[in-house]
């Protein structure tokens, strides 16, 4: 049921970005391109989602337990640090590269287009990099737990 | 302002906040999608799910062929370096920060999450400043 859920659930993802026109990344860039012919369409589209999101989350809370698992995975970490925005500087960069973010990226996939398979190629190895890096890193501080880092999303 | 489609970014802007719900209130589960694909290529035990939701969201475009609008290959930089090294940008600095667009962007400032809101700002301020850099030549 799971999987079935989560296959419903990236459909419906990739149907507001389809719709949205934010599976483009021309449309993207002309969103951050703030100097030049701007087009705030991300601002709605972030506007729009954030209303739904956060009447369905308090909804969500209210209710305590998701339908098909133990419990709400709710991300508990509240400190602002230097891994926060330093990731956050990263990813902005890679972002305003191209135009692509994780979500888009990966429904361009569907396009078979050869840019695309190599810059999630590219995504994914820099993903995997950050995980042996982190794990090397934390390994002595963590040997006794196998637990995995932390994350917001 | 003429590409402004304020009407088709609403709708689906509630789309992508629908299925952030609905992710939740079944697998209560962040619909973050650099944390869904990181899971894959490591060591979590929660594959099924995760692998079905990436492949929705490679099926949206592929079913909306069915009713008649085809998805055309996305405009890339000409540079192959380019791509890559946005490739490796966009996964570890994801990583680092914990989230990207959909898990910091929407999920996160959604719960009014200070991290994600810092997150949030940060990445799209760089983002406007190197595509500043990039289109303007600004500083340069």
């Amino acid at each position: 049921m799971l999987p079935l859920v989560g296959l419903f659930c990236g459909f419906v993802f990739g149907c507001g970005l389809l719709v949205s026109g934010m599976v483009s990344p021309a449309k993207v860039l002309a969103f951050l391109d703030v100097l030049g012919a701007w087009d705030p369409s991300l601002a709605v589209v972030m506007a729009a989602a954030l209303a739904v999101t956060a009447t369905g989350f308090a909804l969500a809370r209210r209710r305590g337990r998701p339908l098909l698992a133990e419990r709400c995975d709710w991300p508990t970490r509240s400190t602002i640090d230097a891994p926060l925005a330093l990731g956050a500087v990263t990813f902005g960069a890679g972002w305003g590269l191209v135009g692509l973010c994780p979500g888009p990226a990966v429904e361009n996939l569907a396009t078979l287009s050869p840019p695309v398979l190599v810059f999630v190629a590219a995504m994914l190895a820099g993903m995997a990099l950050h995980d042996v890096w982190q794990r090397r890193r934390t390994a002595p501080a963590r040997a006794a737990s196998a637990a995995p880092v932390e994350a917001d999303g | 302002m003429e590409n402004f489609t304020p009407l088709s970014a609403a709708i689906g802007g509630a789309l992508i906040g629908l299925s952030a719900v609905l992710l939740m209130l079944t697998a209560g589960r962040i619909a973050g999608i650099s944390g869904i694909v990181d899971g894959l290529i490591g060591s979590a035990h929660d594959k099924g799910w995760r692998a079905a939701f990436v492949a929705g969201l490679i099926l949206a475009p592929l079913a909306a062929k069915l009713v008649g609008f085809t998805l055309p290959p996305p405009r890339m930089p000409g540079s192959w370096l380019v791509v890559i090294l946005a490739g490796l940008l966009v996964g570890f600095g994801s990583r680092l920060g914990g989230g990207c667009t959909s898990g910091h962007g929407v999920c996160g400032v959604a719960r009014l999450s200070p991290r994600s809101l810092v997150a949030t700002l940060v990445f799209m301020g760089t983002a406007m400043v190197v595509v500043a850099i990039v289109r303007h030549g600004l500083g340069g």
